[in-house]
């Protein structure tokens, strides 16, 4: 098991194309994948899940990873979050 | 064959099949079933055609609405792969050995409860989402037909109780040919709509839904308000010959396109076009239009789910100037709530929303997004000849306060080094009887007016126009209104400045005499209208038209000002 703490940086937080790109990224891998937030923690690829977090601006949230390629998943997931200025 | 009455909209005739834009019909029984394992494979196959179906629709919306719009439809998309969704869908129908209209909808509906009990607006409006792609799913499941106006491929015309702007925002213009609703009237989102589409429209005729089928032949008259069903032949030649006729009228107003619009005694004024996005621009350029007397950018904020950024709608205003290649552009700054509403900016729901906190009142009120609108305005400002226009300003201190904010905003780009147009007019809309009172007084400060039609009348007349029983009440040629657009325009010219309109009655055939006598400087109307308009003004006399004016102003009832305009102008 693999896992890293972000902090959002989005002025809309994870919400709409965030999440959506969030989920995209992490259904490509088959470890399971969740995100925690504020002692909550849904299923990454879950698009309701995450958007039922309501994750906003500042917040901390942690990104879990386990499976056969929880290190490439966590490794694409932060790309994600920083290329499109969500967190870091 | 049979036809419905209704009321005119948009001119000109189309004959088309009909297609229907309604709800449809998703009811169904709870069932157990005997094969869980056929049940949950008929579930994943209306599954995998909801995903096809919203995988065109994506890749239409990218390519007709940019990559902001069809984002919604990758999220539907992803509601649709949900594991916590699909899951317990499939799960129920073994368990509980249901059928999977009933295990997709309990499902759903828990989800949907869900979000609508968060306290925060963005979440509860995620219900409709999921709200959304079930319907499609079920839709599937029950093998009942669900509207996909996106997806239109053939020419048909459309038929609903009534148009929503994010409904003729999904409608492909290419082969929608015409359309027809229950309910509206000439100022309705759908009327208006029709024009600036430059197709036939025929609004309000009560039974549109009730009476035609899918793929019912449809003729939509929007010369005299007439839908025809499933016609005649020799119906449908005399129509073709219809068509013909208007189709060779507006072949000779187009020769008018390039020509200005001067009276028989060569009196010029301006006829400018109403548009509500930068698409609309090819319209006003074909019917020749002087210019842009009202550039709703409300569209702009419409049908999405957060504000537009700054960079977006200077590329919406740059296009729109450029577009006109330095004629005169008059842009509206947001005029929201009334009829028109955002989700996303949480505004609590009023009684009299059109008395109420919109337009203006608003922006002074939310001046971050008033002040991303204006910034974006003034770094469009060096592509062409801008004018800003406030909507709904009824005391002067409101028109000062929001020049203030553009002042501003000037100083703050200009010293971050930005490039602004120093000559650019600031004018405000005329909507409320108070202003047009205190016109002499506005006329000191502002550049330009722009008499709203729609709204002074309903004000005036204290009858709300979306109310089709006060309908009567709606009456541009009440002497009433008359005289407070001449207070509007005398005040102007006393000052030097100039008096425009920009609601229905600017391109109304009725009213063109009228407001040619009481001087106005410049009419705004939608483009189709234009070449009409200018054929009109060049038969008139400006001299005979201020006597009628003037004596208009002195009538009793809008019937006899009518009466007298009939006389006078021939029409």
């Amino acid at each position: 098991m693999v896992q890293k703490q972000f902090k959002v940086t989005a002025e809309t937080g994870i919400h709409a194309r965030p999440a959506t790109m969030l989920v995209q990224a992490a259904s490509k891998f088959d470890s399971e994948i969740h995100l925690e937030y504020k002692e909550k923690k849904v299923n990454l690829k879950s698009i309701m899940g995450v958007m039922s977090l309501g994750v906003g601006q500042g917040a901390d949230i942690t990104i879990i990873a386990e499976g056969g390629d929880e290190q490439d998943a966590l490794n694409s997931l932060e790309e994600t979050l920083k290329k499109e200025g969500l967190a870091e | 064959m049979s036809f419905l009455n209704g009321i005119a909209a948009s001119s000109g005739i189309a004959i088309a099949k009909a297609y229907r834009l309604v709800e449809p019909d998703l009811s169904f029984d709870r069932k157990t079933v005997e094969n869980a394992e056929q049940e949950v494979e008929r579930f994943q196959s209306a599954l995998a055609e909801s995903k096809g179906e919203l995988e065109v629709i994506r890749d239409n919306a990218h390519k007709e609405l940019g990559a902001d719009k069809a984002a919604i439809f990758d999220a539907h998309l992803l509601v649709l792969s949900d594991p916590e969704l699909i899951s317990p869908i499939e799960d129920k129908i073994k368990t509980d050995k249901v059928n999977a209209e009933s295990a997709l909808k309990e499902t759903a509906d828990m989800f949907i409860t869900m979000f609508e009990q968060m306290d925060n607006e963005y979440m509860k409006e995620r219900a409709a989402d999921i709200r959304d792609v079930t319907k499609r799913v079920l839709s599937h499941l029950l093998g009942v037909q669900i509207a996909n106006p996106s997806l239109i491929a053939e020419e048909v015309i459309i038929i609903a109780e009534d148009l929503t702007p994010s409904d003729t925002a999904q409608l492909n213009r290419q082969f929608v040919k015409g359309f027809t609703t229950d309910i509206g009237g000439r100022t309705s989102h759908s009327a208006i709509m029709a024009r600036s589409m430059e197709i036939p429209a025929v609004v309000g005729t009560k039974e549109s839904t009730k009476q035609i089928k899918n793929g019912d032949l449809v003729i939509v008259d929007g010369l005299k308000g007439l839908v025809h069903i499933n016609p005649t032949p020799e119906a449908i030649a005399e129509y073709k010959e219809e068509h013909r006729k208007f189709e060779d009228q507006k072949a000779e107003w187009a020769k008018l396109v390039n020509e200005k619009s001067v009276t028989a005694d060569g009196y010029h004024v301006e006829l400018a076009a109403n548009i509500g996005t930068p698409k609309d621009l090819k319209g006003v350029v074909e019917n020749g239009g002087e210019g842009i007397g009202l550039y709703r950018t409300e569209f702009l904020y419409m049908g999405r789910d957060q504000l537009p950024t700054e960079e977006e709608q200077f590329e919406s205003y740059k296009a729109v100037l450029e577009g006109m290649g330095g004629k005169p552009v008059v842009v509206r700054t947001l005029d929201i709530g009334g009829d028109k509403e955002l989700p996303y900016l949480n505004l609590p729901k009023e009684m009299n929303p059109f008395l109420g906190f919109r337009a203006i009142r608003l922006c002074l009120e939310e001046q971050d997004m008033f002040r991303t609108q204006l910034r974006a305005l003034l770094r469009a400002s060096t592509y062409g000849n801008l004018k800003i226009m406030f909507p709904m300003i009824a005391t002067l201190d409101e028109f000062r306060q929001g020049k203030a904010i553009l002042e501003e905003e000037k100083q703050k780009l200009m010293s971050e080094g930005s490039e602004v147009a120093d000559n650019i007019e600031i004018g405000i809309m005329v909507e409320i009887p108070s202003t047009a009172v205190m016109a002499e007084q506005f006329a000191k400060e502002v550049d330009f007016f722009s008499v709203g039609t729609n709204d002074l009348i309903q004000y005036t007349m204290a009858a709300d126009r979306m109310n089709e029983r006060v309908s009567y009440l709606y009456q541009p040629y009440n002497p009433a209104i008359l005289r407070l657009v001449k207070m509007v325009i005398d005040a102007a010219h006393k000052e030097g400045k100039w008096a425009g309109m920009c609601g229905e009655m600017a391109g109304d055939e009725t009213a063109i005499p009228l407001l040619m006598g009481l001087g106005l400087d410049e009419f705004s109307m939608s483009a189709t209208s234009i070449l009409k308009a200018r054929s009109q003004i060049s038969r008139l006399n400006k001299k005979d038209m201020e006597a009628l004016a003037e004596k208009a102003l002195h009538m009793n009832t809008a019937e006899d000002v009518v009466k007298a305009v009939k006389e006078v102008a021939k029409l």
